[in-house]
């Protein structure tokens, strides 16, 4: 305890330095890791179990693992640790797919410009935003041509051969780039005073949350055809992407809307009170609201969305986990499952960390609250 | 526009209104005239608020008539937010939109509504925000704001759409008491300009300085009218002097 020696007459106190020991590096750890005699015990107790996970894994991961070699008795021949090798060996399959080698710069061209186009849409302050957004909106027309190709003396190459983490990069940005506004329209559909448009919204978000995904996914494969005019040869890939934007549409009309109720309900009164309209009120009061409310729901929604894009290797649609399966049933490669799946979990880990963190960086930018 | 209604801005004729089959407001007769002030008190539930809501329409009536600016009030409306434009209307809660700055409160109806261009709406808010004496706070957001501070940004903003009437629903019942004093006194100078003001307050101190009329409601009736001096000094129904008595004694 600090007891104040001086005495002060009212009103003269000056600001003093908070007592040592509760502020900076020193502050620091006595809160957070040796609060008490059992925070300390633990924390000891936790470094201990980091060490141990890091000596023995490190050996695996990196000091005994093999990098270079033909096939897994080579690895073996060198060390016994982790046999990098099927993935360096098989790495363009696990990025391209089977997409031919002479145009793989298409995709990567697609991959950069990609980050152009998403830029200015998921970061609001940036420069020259009004112009990069008209090339957001022609992105999705020149990566189709780029990487589909058939057009500009592009050789058209068939989507059979689109594998790896650049199908469910396909597929997942374009589902989510999808869903949510159509997520967004059925929201304010179920909303709606209209009772047809109403009903459409409830029926279509009850059938997609009804039905598993591998369903809709099979109902895209097979069952579409019977649906569908005969003669219409409507693509595996659009049809698996429809089917994922419409599924997880769903989802986050749901997220939405739980956003919308918790606007209380004074919002709409002041925006009637002074003369909006519905879709003002809506465009202004209602959807920045909501959707800020909805960021965690909905990023969690994309993050499910995302991952569930492996799901398409049932139908045979060789996404990283189908490349990797497909790696393991190879005799040269027989039993690599760890570094394997590892491998394919970290491809999904890179994407989906990031989408959370760019989550939690959006709700603190959106906050205008105190501080 | 007929000549009965030249120098009413508001009437209100047998107008009934009930919540389900609760009957909130009964047989409510009222006519405001342009630049008139009035005061509406009375016990909670006894319908006030309904009242004045009812009046823009963010509660309809069931019943009876209500025209402003010569307009009837009816379903079949087709420009109630032109009609809603010229009405403006200051909520307990102050409402104020919190994903928007104080400025975009008050710029966003004038640019939409109105369609002025940006810049002028902008200067327009300022002037306004002047006038409840808090331009420095333009660009803050209304979570960073006091209450008093917050019910005089809503009231810029409702004065933005340069409105014909004010319609103030206990614009002070969620403020400390230190910040009443602020936005009464906002409410005394805008009364000072000639704004017809339709106010809901147990603040009888404002009913006394600046009322033309003070309006007593209990039960969903208006029970007694009259100019703040024969209000105050000799009410004449047994309720209206109960209701005096248990405010003024306090």
């Amino acid at each position: 305890m600090v007891f104040d020696k001086n005495n002060y007459s009212p009103g003269t106190h000056p600001d003093l330095p908070p007592p040592l020991g509760t502020v900076g590096v020193v502050g620091w750890l006595k809160n957070n890791l040796f609060s008490s005699l059992s925070n300390s015990i633990l924390t000891l107790l936790s470094l201990y179990l980091l060490y141990l996970l890091i000596e023995g894994g490190l050996s695996w991961f990196v000091v005994d693992a093999v990098v270079n070699a033909n096939d897994k008795p080579g690895c073996r021949k060198i060390a016994d640790g982790a046999c990098w090798a099927v993935i360096v060996k098989r790495f363009d399959q696990f990025i391209y797919g089977f997409y031919p080698l002479a145009e793989r710069w298409r995709i990567d061209v697609s991959f950069c410009l990609l980050f152009v186009a998403a830029a200015p849409l998921l970061y609001p302050d940036i420069k020259f935003r009004k112009y990069m957004l008209v090339f957001s909106c022609i992105y999705p027309f020149i990566a189709f041509i780029l990487i589909k190709g058939g057009l500009f003396n592009l050789l058209m190459i068939e989507t059979n051969l689109f594998g790896g983490a650049m199908l469910t990069v396909i597929i997942g940005v374009t589902s989510i780039a999808c869903s949510l506004p159509l997520g967004i329209l059925l929201a304010l559909g179920r909303q709606s005073r209209l009772k047809l448009v109403k009903v459409i919204s409830v029926c279509f978000i009850e059938f997609m949350r009804g039905v598993p995904l591998i369903t809709l996914l099979f109902v895209a494969s097979t069952m579409l055809n019977y649906f569908l005019p005969p003669g219409t040869n409507f693509n595996l890939l659009i049809r698996v992407i429809i089917m994922m934007t419409f599924f997880s549409a769903a989802y986050i009309a749901e997220v939405i809307r739980g956003g919308i109720q918790a606007i209380p309900k004074g919002q709409y009164e002041a925006a009637d009170a002074i003369g909006l309209t519905y879709w003002q009120t809506t465009r202004f009061i209602t959807l920045p609201q909501a959707l800020k409310i909805s960021i965690p729901g909905i990023v969690n929604t994309f993050i499910g969305l995302y991952k569930d894009t492996t799901l398409v290797v049932i139908i045979g649609l060789l996404d990283p986990l189908g490349i990797g399966r497909a790696a393991l049933a190879d005799t040269k490669w027989n039993g690599l499952s760890t570094e394997t799946y590892l491998f394919v979990a970290v491809i999904f880990f890179i994407s989906c960390f990031a989408m959370s963190r760019y989550s939690l960086w959006l709700e603190k930018k959106l906050s205008t609250d105190h501080n | 526009m007929n000549s009965e209604n030249k120098n009413y801005v508001i009437k209100i004729n047998e107008m009934h209104k009930w919540f389900g089959s609760f009957h909130v407001l009964k047989n409510i007769n009222l006519e405001v005239g342009q630049g008139e002030r009035i005061v509406i008190c009375g016990p909670s539930g006894s319908g006030k608020s309904t009242l004045i809501r009812c009046i823009n329409r963010l509660e309809v009536h069931q019943q009876g008539h209500i025209s402003v600016n010569g307009i009837e009030l009816s379903g079949d409306l087709k420009n109630l937010e032109a009609i809603r434009s010229d009405v403006g209307m200051v909520f307990q809660s102050f409402n104020l939109f919190p994903h928007l700055s104080v400025l975009e409160n008050c710029t966003l109806a004038p640019i939409w509504v109105r369609k002025m261009p940006k810049k002028d709406a902008e200067e327009l808010a300022m002037e306004y925000l002047e006038r409840v004496k808090i331009p420095e706070q333009a660009q803050k957001f209304p979570g960073q704001l006091s209450g008093g501070q917050q019910q005089r940004v809503a009231i810029a903003r409702a004065l933005c759409m340069k409105p014909k009437i004010m319609l103030f629903d206990e614009p002070t019942s969620a403020l400390d008491p230190e910040m009443i004093k602020e936005v009464l006194d906002t409410m005394i100078e805008l009364a000072e300009t000639g704004m017809t003001m339709l106010v809901v307050t147990h603040e009888m101190g404002f009913a006394k300085k600046v009322a033309d009329r003070v309006i007593f409601m209990d039960e969903g009736e208006i029970i007694e009218q009259n100019t703040p001096k024969l209000f105050f000094t000799k009410p004449t129904n047994n309720r209206t002097k109960l209701f005096l008595s248990q405010i003024l004694n306090h």
